[in-house]
């Protein structure tokens, strides 16, 4: 085969951290090239080299054996290389046909493009409708967005970032048929995964990325999805001990958490409404929230949590306690904990320094260890201090200096951090929306462990995660959100990922009973 | 071409902001070095003329305090607002309207005397801030209307109200006419810290301990967390169980009462009486200071001194250079824009690259 | 109120709309690049001393039309460097250049004070302006008059149908993606802003060579900022600009008749209409908290700084 792409000793530093050190990568035509790693291996990165979006510090990158500079993604994109960020580049205030009007060179009428794109897409099983807007799309519907945009380009090499980590697994299995058909007709793929088993059935070769350094190149069919990750992590993975979910349960214990008819109206333009929400939550259980990002997730977590308030008190129970009207720090004090997703500007402010972020969600349910002086409310900066080091020192978080603002963490230890003071409490309801997004293999394997630990040990969790693998590894039972509805729990050992998937794509529960 | 990018610091470096503040001063320095070669007078004699001659001798000193005395109570006022993300820039308005609240008990009742006019007239020109203030703070909290906008208009809805009060029902009956209201009485008049050698008021120390007491909240506090928090992310304040909407009404009320003080110990501290101009601007010029003292009440003193000398230095560079007493204006101007460009600094590292553009290989020849 | 009376307020509000209708259009095009320049104020006033400076020197009134643009765009240059360049907070930047704007012009203005001005002369145009009733109206004005209609169709033509109306609307929907698909969000931002700037002068000079053709200090008495407010009234289209615009017009001009009637309300009080009516407005458009939401640039006010 041809060698289409070619990049040699390419190295990239952001400050003291080396993000691509002396990287090789070779592409050929016609072929799906796997680019694996951890999140904070470096893959990011590279891409958005090979997209100009970044400029390399030193290295070559050549094109059909000729040395060229990416400048910027418009150069890119004349050379034939196309991209579908894992961020959608889109507008949610623009059409489709808008969208992809912005990353043509020559644009004609927005009419033809709408026209092309509705063509490209018969072609390739990628409907859509180019008049509508962006932000009223689901996230499938906009990364079909994205492929089509791409495709218009006629790109030889299209580069794929994580994309399926947005999808159900039927809407991934599609994707796949239309990236063979496009390896079919030639054209060379980038895939960049941290998902082991799609890498294995979709692509010919795999380079793989550790702390910005090549570590290995191999056949990813002849490996094994544990070969892989060993090679990936540097290290075997724990595996998560758990006793069976039989002791755990017992079904006559009262609930510790309970909604019971959540119903919550759209906030905003963009958003999603609740509608008719019921969990139950006894003490030892762990509901896995399985959907595709933007069905409500957060603003599920949101109710929960009581950043919205209920009209009605009895719309959510904490340990027997109705709890509806109250905010935060009111389910807090019953006993609830929470993390949300978003880590900086949600979970911890990023200015401040790690002692006052621990202080950000406990300044109320730990009122007297934290607080003194009467109506001035002084705050207990030595107090502080000794959580923070008890924290950093049970989740194992990484952090240079004595107390540093929270934007110097890196992603993984910023959330040991988030979670670990909510650990720290001995709360009796764990409410957390993706806890391990983002964060390093070991990291994740600690923090899913600490779940299951603080389950055992008598709390209820609820964890709301993209990650499939991650819910059917830790949860007691797995109920789906779909379009601000919530199925019925499935308990775990009955469950099937077909099943699973098919509520995530909107699925009857009822059908997809008899289905499985 | 000249490049410049900028490269996000991964440590903050204290030391940072002390010197931005002292460079953002240099800058400005430098720049008013050149305006005066520019306009034909010799630079340094004229920044000594500017600067330093007004604080040579003590009863100037006192004039440097009263000035400072409304920049650095409004100023500590308006750095809990922008701390917590509300802004209100109609403190000029809140200034005004705490005047006339205050000075209602000596316009209106002029025979009632003794000791406790005074503190009364302070209460109520501090309330007379504060509902005024109240009413951006509701429209945010109530319809989101914007609060810059809105606070800015009421400045000059409170700029005619002032004008019509004085020339029409708070005109002085024997005043001949003239726009003003009749003089306070001596009971009402707020009294000078030392008079043997200036005028400078007690308003001057409210300053100081509203200061302190402002530091000590944010730093210390619950109540300066939460204004924090809430200030550099409002979804992390929501989640920290904080009211936005509370907050909202709080840093109003609480930037309105001190303009109104500010207001109320102008009339009765330095003016002694209302007019229909009563500030050349200490409600904006409060703005500069807040951000010259880095939102840090401490800090927030030194700059308040620093801009009152530049209305002093206007004044004499009037007097003894023939030049414009706008420049003070244009000088205040200037060091909002050095001390914002300098605070870039803090947070980043600006790099300054020339760029060649030279390619190695074009696309559409090399395919 | 007869006919012609009628047709002299109108006339009047005509005028008085326009440097409102030319600076909120300059700062629409600004906000829809996602950049909040506080500066409006402050690039009239530099706009309105500059125009009547240059009409001075040059002996007509048509070289501070060209000149008043020129040195507004030059103005807002400062804006744009530390907003975009360094990364500035907008709003306390937009601030400092509203009160050295009018720092700079009430001392460049100083000898300008008492000066009689050059007025900028009405065009009228022929046969149109016979036309009863509207012709005056319509077709007998000044010349920035004609600029600003000019500029109505052209900005709402080029924010809907071209190309680089379209990069404009990205950037200040999502920088970051802007980024991402290769364009320059910096250069977007520092020509919009400068378009802004360019029109906020222009406006300035309407005020100082149409409105009342002279030089008096702070003669811009907050229209800069009523600009902003008529952005969000106005939804960020810039058809309901022009709706806005002669709403303020009228009340400006609806108070100055009140005052010539002697109707018995102190003048203050109708001089402060304006103000209290446009924090009305305000309020009535963002009660609407959805619309507004989804109509405001995504990225309005967020500064931008992109990997290197």
């Amino acid at each position: 085969m041809t060698n289409l792409l070619r990049v040699q000793q390419i190295t990239k530093t952001f400050g003291p951290l080396k993000a691509n050190d002396s990287v090789d990568l070779d592409v050929d035509e016609g072929e799906i090239h796997a680019l694996l790693g951890e999140n904070g291996a470096g893959k990011s990165t590279l891409v958005k080299m090979l997209f100009g979006s970044l400029q390399p510090d030193s290295g070559t990158i050549s094109w059909r054996e000729n040395a060229i500079t990416i400048k910027n993604p418009s150069t890119a994109r004349a050379f034939g290389i196309g991209m579908v960020h894992q961020h959608f580049s889109l507008f949610d205030s623009l059409t489709v046909a808008e969208n992809i009007a912005l990353s043509l060179d020559d644009v004609g009428q927005l009419k033809d493009i709408a026209a092309k794109a509705k063509q490209l897409g018969k072609t390739y099983g990628l409907e859509l409708n180019p008049e509508a807007l962006v932000g009223d799309l689901s996230v499938g519907e906009r990364q079909r967005v994205e492929i089509i945009r791409c495709l218009l380009q006629r790109p030889d090499l299209i580069i794929l970032d994580e994309p399926t980590s947005v999808l159900t697994p039927q809407e991934a299995e599609r994707l796949f048929e239309t990236l063979r058909l496009l390896q079919s007709e030639g054209k060379a793929i980038l895939y960049i995964s941290h998902r082991l088993d799609e890498v294995k059935s979709l692509c010919d070769r795999a380079t793989i990325l550790r702390h910005g350094k090549v570590v290995a190149r191999c056949d990813p069919k002849k490996e094994t999805a544990k070969s892989l990750a060993a090679m990936m992590v540097g290290s075997d993975v724990e595996d998560i001990e758990r006793k069976s979910s039989t002791d755990m349960n017992s079904a006559k214990q009262s609930p510790v958490f309970a909604v019971q008819g959540l119903s919550q109206a759209p906030l905003g333009p963009f958003s999603i409404g609740l509608k008719e929400i019921n969990i139950r939550l006894r003490a030892g259980e762990i509901l896995g929230i399985a959907g595709v990002a933007g069905n409500g997730q957060s603003e599920l977590f949101d109710a929960l949590s009581g950043e919205e308030t209920q009209a009605q008190p009895a719309t959510i129970e904490i340990a027997g306690q109705s709890a509806g009207q109250l905010g935060p720090n009111g389910r807090r004090k019953l006993g609830a904990a929470f993390a949300p997703e978003e880590r900086m500007g949600h979970a911890a402010v990023g200015n401040m320094p790690l002692s006052e972020n621990v202080f950000l969600s406990r300044h109320a349910s730990d009122a007297s260890a934290y607080k003194g002086g009467g109506i001035l409310g002084m705050i207990r900066q030595s107090a502080l201090t000794k959580t923070l080091a008890r924290i950093v020192t049970t989740m194992d978080v990484r952090k240079t200096g004595n107390d540093p603002a929270a934007a110097t963490l890196s992603g993984g230890n910023l959330q040991k951090l988030v979670l670990g003071r909510e650990f720290d409490r001995k709360p009796r309801v764990l409410i957390f929306n993706q806890p391990t997004w983002g964060v390093d293999a070991g990291a994740a394997a600690r923090i899913r462990q600490t779940i299951i630990d603080a389950a055992q040990d008598g709390a209820a969790a609820l964890v709301i995660s993209q990650d499939l693998d991650e819910l059917f590894e830790i949860s007691t039972s797995i109920a789906v959100m779909h379009d601000g509805h919530l199925s019925a729990p499935i308990n775990t050992d009955k469950a099937t990922r077909n099943q699973i998937g098919l509520l995530m794509g909107g699925a009857d529960i009822a059908a997809v009973g008899e289905a499985a | 071409m000249i490049k410049i990018s900028l490269e996000r610091r991964p440590t903050r470096i204290p030391l940072l902001g002390v010197i931005s503040p002292l460079l953002a001063l240099a800058i400005t320095l430098t720049i008013g070095a050149l305006m005066f070669a520019i306009l034909g007078e010799p630079p340094l004699e004229a920044l000594y003329v500017y600067f330093i001659e007004p604080v040579t001798e003590v009863w100037s000193i006192h004039e440097l305090l009263i000035k400072a005395t409304p920049l650095i109570l409004i100023a500590v006022g308006l750095a809990v607002c922008f701390s917590s993300n509300n802004w209100n820039i109609g403190a000029e308005g809140q200034f005004i309207m705490g005047a006339i609240a205050g000075s209602a008990l000596p316009v209106l009742l002029p025979d009632v005397t003794g000791p406790l006019v005074l503190p009364l007239m302070l209460i109520m020109g501090v309330a007379g801030g504060a509902a005024y203030a109240t009413i951006p703070a509701l429209l945010k909290a109530r319809f989101h209307t914007n609060e810059i906008l809105s606070s800015l208009m009421l400045v000059y809805v409170a700029q005619l109200f002032l004008d019509w009060i004085v020339r029409g029902p708070w005109r002085n009956p024997e005043g001949f006419n003239f726009p003003e209201t009749r003089r306070f009485h001596a009971d009402a008049i707020l009294p000078e810290i030392a008079s043997a050698s200036g005028r400078a008021h007690l308003g001057f120390v409210f300053a100081i301990i509203a200061a302190i007491a402002i530091w000590f909240m944010m730093s210390r506090t619950m109540k300066g967390f939460e204004i924090r928090v809430l200030g550099q992310s409002p979804r992390a304040g929501r989640f920290a169980g904080f009211s936005h909407r509370k907050m909202v009404f709080f840093a109003f009320l609480l930037s309105g009462g001190l303009a109104g003080l500010a207001g109320i110990s102008e009339v009765s501290g330095a003016i002694g009486q209302l007019r229909p101009t009563i500030s050349p601007g200490y409600g904006f010029t409060a703005i500069i200071v807040a951000f010259l003292g880095r939102l840090n009440p401490l800090g927030i003193i030194a700059a308040g001194l620093i801009l009152a000398l530049s209305y002093l230095g206007g004044e004499a560079a009037q007097i003894s250079l023939g030049v414009s007493n706008k420049v003070a204006a244009v000088f205040q101007g200037l060091i909002l824009f050095s001390v914002l460009s300098c605070d870039t600094l803090i947070n980043y590292k600006v790099k300054v690259t020339r760029t060649l553009s030279a390619r190695s290989a074009q696309p559409g020849n090399a395919s | 109120m007869t006919a012609t009376m009628i047709e002299a307020i109108l006339l009047t509000t005509m005028t008085a709309a326009t440097p409102l209708l030319l600076a909120a259009l300059g700062e629409l095009v600004v906000e829809r690049s996602g950049v909040l320049n506080l500066g409006v104020e402050g690039m009239m006033i530099v706009g309105a001393v500059s125009g009547f400076a240059a009409a001075q020197l040059a002996g007509s009134a048509w070289a501070g039309v060209l000149f008043a643009p020129i040195c507004g765009a030059l103005f807002s240059l400062l804006f744009a460097f530390l907003t975009v360049t360094l990364a500035t907070n907008q709003v306390a930047t937009g601030l400092s250049l509203t009160l050295l704007g009018l720092g700079v012009s009430g001392m460049a203005g100083e000898a300008f004070i008492g000066l009689p001005g050059i007025k900028l002369e009405d065009i009228s145009i022929p046969v149109l302006v016979d036309i009863p009733f509207v012709g005056e109206i319509l077709f007998g004005q000044d010349p920035i008059f004609y600029i600003a209609m000019a500029l109505l169709v052209g900005v709402n033509w080029f924010i809907f149908k071209t190309k680089p109306g379209l990069v404009l609307r990205s950037v200040g929907d999502n920088h970051v993606s802007a980024h991402a698909l290769g364009i320059n969000v910096a250069r977007v931002r520092y020509l919009a802003i400068m378009f802004g700037g360019a029109c906020a002068g222009l406006a300035g000079a309407h005020l100082s060579l149409v409105y009342t053709p002279q030089w008096v200090e702070n003669m811009t008495a907050g229209r800069g900022w009523i600009a902003l407010a008529l952005v969000v009234f106005a939804s960020w289209l810039p058809w309901r600009v022009l709706a806005g615009a002669y709403l303020f017009g009228g009340i400006t001009i609806l108070q100055f008749h009140a005052q010539a009637q002697g109707i018995a309300i102190p003048s203050q009080f109708l001089s402060a209409l304006p103000y209290v009516a446009t924090i009305v407005v305000l309020v009535l458009i963002s009660a609407n908290r959805r619309m507004t939401m989804k109509n405001t640039p995504a990225m309005l006010g967020r500064p931008f700084v992109p990997d290197t």
